[in-house]
């Protein structure tokens, strides 16, 4: 390539670089820059405020502050569970697609798509109704049982959460995986067959070891969106503000810091600390599930 | 895609009555029915559970308050439909409406910026050498770890400090700045531009500028459709970065104005019946945009999958 060609090249990465320079690195240099910083009230808190470094102080206290701990703690927790449900109910899904007919599976398709298409927060809005004691439709179907379901209290709001979650969810995780499941040679199954393959032992010796790639990356999807979970646990917030407190996830427990407190740097100081466990969760669950096919 | 049946046995058409063992499939007719109808049971179960809450939706927003809250959810009782959108409509002054249009500035402006400057990048990335392309392309992908707090609290100092905060702007300058969208363009550009092209392109003196609008852009609208498609639809779903940038209502996006709406519930206020007919009109426009570009979504997903 010739030396006017390459700057050519390179000109037409240049408006997103800009962009990427001015809204991804100076923004997230700015952040670090910021977490190194605290506001100090001067005496009485009357001669105004003055801005000192501080090193890692803020860092020291996010580690040990309990609400982010446990916020952090209760989100983890919770992505243990849910993440693996929501994918094999999915892998379920895609499984059950794959085995129909074409003509089947076409009519079902856009059925099990539809929550894809619903917004997150619409969805939620969605379902704190339909667990409503009020409006919704599930608290009398649980009496028609002999249920006394509250979706809202302590016990139930992970769950009820999990539910939405699910629900969202595993349309988006399913068409990842149907994907891939198609793209699997369809002499593979029918060998398998001949050879006395059953449809339940053909599901689980050769269609799921063959969509693993596709579990991973749904699953490394999955844990970065939950880590970083905030619209669902807001929404119920404005149902149960005492079951989901103001720090109930990591980043909400950022946002009550930055936009109620007016800490920001303290926040900031947090944002770099989830931004690192999110790269480190992400890096060992790569080396964790890649480690067994290379 | 209802086109390819031929690959698979449509089931049993031809049967013979004589009991003689299949030959080329061991597991006996009873057995695959049988399992065909555990399929079809399952997916039933699936579609029921996907499509619920949706059809709730729809019934509980032609009911009027009295129906909502004394009727059977799931089946209607009186048709309020239009009275309730009327209300919606009209409400503080016909804010919702205004929403909507926000929802669409955002949204349609936004994604047609970036993916005009993803495309373009994603292009640059897949087919030309320049010193320092390793980076880029290593900053497209360690950003998808950054996360949104992380832009959303600096970028909102910075905004503020510029007086951007609570515009449109806010919203529109980050849209033009997607690496996912990169990402995208990038593996559309290496399967969809043969370099050979490029090269004869430039042979008849063609200038890059003018290769890149009428050959590479118009051979890739695919492309193109599935990144716009798929950032319209972050868009209009997203909800941090309008929570912290939109201050005064009439900015709001409708994803933002339902969220306050609902927690209105707090302040004493009920409008349950206002959300709800909210929340199925702001998805219908989704749903139309999604329905009618169904092509390229379905392969953007694909294509996720294939890295």
């Amino acid at each position: 390539m010739t030396r006017s060609l390459r700057w050519k090249g390179a000109a037409f990465s240049a408006p997103f670089l800009v962009g990427f320079i001015f809204l991804f690195l100076i923004p997230i240099g700015y952040a670090v820059y910021q977490s190194l910083y605290s506001v100090q009230q001067s005496g009485l808190g009357l001669g105004g405020s003055t801005t000192e470094f501080v090193g890692l102080r803020n860092y020291g206290q996010g580690l040990t502050d309990p609400d982010f701990r446990s916020a952090l703690i209760r989100v983890f927790l919770f992505a243990c569970i849910q993440i693996p449900l929501m994918l094999a109910v999915a892998l379920l899904m895609a499984l059950l697609l794959d085995a129909a007919s074409a003509r089947v599976a076409a009519r079902f398709r856009p059925m099990l798509l539809v929550p894809y298409m619903i917004p997150g927060i619409v969805a939620a809005i969605v379902w704190v109704n339909l667990y409503s004691p009020d409006v919704g439709p599930l608290t009398p179907f649980g009496r028609l049982f002999g249920f006394a379901w509250n979706f809202f209290s302590p016990a139930m709001v992970w769950p009820s959460i999990g539910n939405l979650l699910t629900w969202h969810g595993i349309g988006y995780n399913m068409l990842i995986i149907y994907a891939a499941l198609q793209g699997v040679p369809r002499e593979l199954f029918d060998a398998a067959r001949v050879d006395g393959a059953g449809e339940l032992r053909l599901a689980t010796k050769i269609k799921i070891p063959a969509v693993r790639p596709a579990l991973v990356l749904t699953g490394m999807l999955s844990i970065i969106g939950m880590l970083q979970i905030f619209n669902e646990p807001m929404i119920f917030r404005e149902v149960t503000p005492q079951t989901v407190t103001s720090a109930f996830t990591p980043i909400m427990a950022i946002y009550n810091e930055a936009f109620n407190a007016g800490n920001y740097n303290y926040a900031a100081a947090l944002s770099v600390i989830l931004a690192l466990i999110l790269g480190v969760a992400s890096f060992l669950f790569y080396k964790l599930t890649s480690r067994e096919v290379a | 895609m209802p086109t390819n049946t031929a690959a698979r046995p449509k089931g049993p058409v031809i049967r013979k009555a004589a009991p003689a063992p299949a030959q080329t499939r061991p597991p006996s007719r009873s057995n695959r029915k049988r399992s065909d109808r555990f399929v079809l049971a399952g997916l039933a179960l699936f579609a029921l559970y996907s499509v619920f809450p949706v059809w709730w939706l729809i019934v509980a927003s032609t009911k009027d308050e009295a129906g909502l809250y004394q009727t059977n959810g799931l089946w209607f009782s009186g048709m309020h439909l239009w009275q309730n959108v009327h209300i919606l409509f009209t409400y503080d002054g016909g804010i919702f409406l205004r929403w909507m249009a926000n929802s669409f500035l955002y949204a349609g402006v936004g994604s047609l910026g970036g993916t005009i400057v993803a495309m373009a990048a994603g292009y640059s990335l897949a087919r030309f050498e320049f010193p320092g392309k390793k980076a880029v392309f290593a900053c497209v992908v360690g950003s998808f770890l950054v996360p949104s707090a992380m832009l959303a609290l600096p970028l909102y100092l910075l905004f503020s400090s510029w007086g951007l905060v609570d515009t449109p702007w806010a919203i529109l300058l980050p849209c033009l700045v997607n690496p996912f969208s990169v990402y995208l363009a990038k593996i559309y550009t290496e399967s969809a531009i043969p370099r050979e092209l490029l090269e004869a392109a430039r042979l008849d003196g063609a200038g890059e500028l003018r290769i890149f609008v009428s050959i590479v852009l118009r051979m890739m609208t695919t492309g193109a459709a599935t990144v716009f498609l798929l950032a319209f639809v972050g868009t209009w779903n997203s909800f941090f970065l309008p929570l912290t940038m939109l201050r005064s209502e009439q900015n709001w996006t409708l994803t933002l104005g339902l969220f306050d709406w609902t927690g209105l519930r707090l302040e004493g206020q009920d409008l349950t019946g206002l959300v709800l007919t909210g929340a199925l009109f702001s998805i219908i426009p989704l749903a139309i945009v999604m329905i009618a570009m169904r092509r390229y979504w379905k392969t953007g997903v694909a294509m996720g999958s294939i890295k």
